[in-house]
């Protein structure tokens, strides 16, 4: 039985991935989850400088999912590199680091500075975040802007490169596509989508950013849409992710598209749960004669 | 050793309208909690609600442990309804704990509501030290009165509606206490855990006085292991998580 799924440059001996800011700097999940037996591991989304992240609440539960606002906080690149790398680079997995900026100068300085890092194998680039230069509308929502930024940071790094998705778009395979133009070796989707709820009572909003970003099985039937639509456009792999909690769930992102799936809010609901479903699905394989989990990606019957 | 288990129910009674023990089965092999730990417990199977809910230990017993809980929403109503027999995931013990009083220290614990549960395992494992502030809504909202009189060297109960011991605020008591007991001032240590107007309420007292306060926070969590970053508190030193550098801090850290 084969596991092994390619993303760009990148060899993954399985195709479950951690969603960025599910599963902290690794370490976190360290006492759970076998780090060796992932596919790759992507760390919480870093900026050049680090950031504070936004006041309390910030997160809120809602039916079958959550609201989170966040506020990007983390440790920035230098202490990254310097106090989590190296707890990495102990396991047998590919590490994956997410990144964002403010500003398309920022989003070049943080590729060209982790392209220099030892023991990292690929980036992912969030482009769901505000462009200060461009009255805050966001990265990911103006092909021409992620086609922009994506040639920008393609130029300053030989890693693989995976851009991820804003679902927050009309056409999310127009984005998609800008992103393939521009070089990305790889897209991930989805990421969050934006959601309000409001305390009835105080008539306040229950997150103190008033927006979140909505995760967990509430959003799933739109990722599983948006993989597969997103399949028919670009030739680059898909690493799918939106609610997955268990393999069937992971399955269902392979057959719309994906090559890869990438195990998000589950995470916070039971800490084993990439490998619970990474287990789930060599089962299936077994339960279906599948050989290689590749041969799958991409095989809805929709005739 | 794990901290991720499947917990059978040996019990769930109710200890008035809206607050409940539960005691669960702690198998081999488990992490010995400290008091001012938590639990993270599932509170059903399926994905609403999603996430598990955060409870403080409040006993360890022989093959188990108990947390007492407030019935407030979805979550609790739904681990009310848990049974004799039925099966939880349990994610725990997580954070930090209470430090251990020196030699010579005297502990002033205080507990608003059930903010009772978080320093109950702190009274019982320094039994006859500490003098205790309790204060709730009613007299019905004072629970296991009986125990904490044996393990405190004193007790001091108030109620909003005076229903049981002083009317009143709790925090006024523990002032009333420290008016007119100064000359041991310097061996004091506040403890507390309740409400955040209360826990406020004690960092001020704590820096009025110069008495060193340890209380016991809570914020929305979802994971209770340091990586959703949800739970953060603000401190003099940047945010902090309650369920990683907390629920326990130093009240002088905290920027209300």
């Amino acid at each position: 039985m084969n596991l092994e799924v390619c993303i760009g440059k990148l060899k993954l001996k399985n195709p479950v991935m951690t969603a960025s800011g599910t599963f902290g700097y690794g370490e976190e999940y360290s006492e759970f989850v076998d780090l060796n037996r992932l596919g790759a591991v992507v760390v919480k989304g870093l900026s050049l400088m680090p950031k504070e992240g936004n006041p309390t609440p910030r997160i809120v539960e809602t039916p079958s999912g959550m609201l989170n606002s966040i506020g990007l906080q983390n440790i920035g690149i230098e202490r990254f590199i310097k106090e989590k790398i190296p707890f990495l680079k102990r396991f047998n997995t590919s590490v994956i680091v997410n990144f964002f900026g403010d500003t398309k100068e920022e989003y070049v300085e943080a590729a060209r500075m982790l392209s220099c890092v030892d023991g990292l194998h690929g980036l992912e680039m969030n482009i769901s975040c505000p462009n200060k230069q461009a009255g805050w509308s966001i990265f990911g929502t103006d092909p021409k802007v992620t086609f922009d930024v994506v040639s920008a940071v393609r130029k300053k790094t030989n890693l693989t490169l995976i851009v991820k998705l804003s679902p927050n778009v009309t056409d999310i395979a127009l984005m998609a596509k800008a992103a393939e133009d521009a070089g990305a070796d790889a897209v991930s989707l989805i990421n969050t989508l934006t959601g309000m709820a409001i305390d009835i009572q105080t008539r306040k909003p229950k997150l103190a950013n008033v927006r979140g970003g909505l995760s967990g099985p509430a959003i799933r039937p739109i990722a599983v849409r948006m993989v597969y639509e997103v399949k028919q456009a670009v030739k680059i792999p898909i690493i799918g992710m939106g609610g997955i909690m268990n393999s069937d769930d992971a399955m269902e992102f392979i057959i719309a598209g994906a090559t890869a799936v990438a195990v998000g809010t589950a995470n916070f609901i039971n800490p084993m749960a990439t490998i619970e479903i990474l287990d789930g699905m060599i089962e299936y394989m077994k339960k279906h004669g599948i050989e290689n989990i590749s041969s799958l990606t991409g095989t809805v019957n929709v005739t | 050793m794990s901290r991720y288990f499947t917990s059978a129910i040996i019990e769930n009674i109710a200890l008035n309208n809206n607050h409940n023990l539960l005691t669960l089965n702690m198998p081999e092999g488990t992490v010995e909690p400290l008091p001012g730990q938590f639990y993270m417990l599932e509170v059903n199977r399926g994905t609403a609600p999603l996430l598990k809910r955060a409870f403080s230990l409040f006993r360890r017993i022989s093959g188990g442990f108990q947390v007492m809980y407030r019935i407030k929403g979805r979550g609790t109503s739904l681990l009310r309804e848990m049974r004799k027999e039925d099966t939880i995931e349990v994610l725990g013990p997580l954070g930090n704990h209470y430090p251990v009083p020196p030699e010579g220290e005297a502990p002033l614990v205080i507990a608003g509501g059930i903010g009772i549960a978080s320093v109950f395992p702190f009274l019982n494992n320094y039994q006859g030290r500490a003098s205790v502030f309790y204060g709730a809504r009613s007299g019905d909202e004072i629970f296991m009165l009986d125990e904490l009189k044996a393990m405190s060297k004193e007790i001091f109960i108030s109620t909003d509606d005076g229903s049981l011991g002083t009317k009143g605020n709790i925090v006024d008591v523990l002032n009333n206490f420290l008016n007119s007991n100064r000359s041991d001032i310097n061996n004091y240590v506040l403890y507390a855990c309740g409400p955040h107007t209360m826990l406020r309420a004690i960092s001020e007292v704590s820096a009025s006085r110069g008495i060193t306060a340890y209380i016991s926070m809570e914020e929305h969590m979802a994971c209770g292991l340091g990586a959703c970053l949800g739970c953060v508190v603000k401190t003099k030193t940047g945010y902090k998580r309650v369920c990683k550098e907390g629920p326990v801090f130093k009240s002088e850290e905290i920027i209300w």
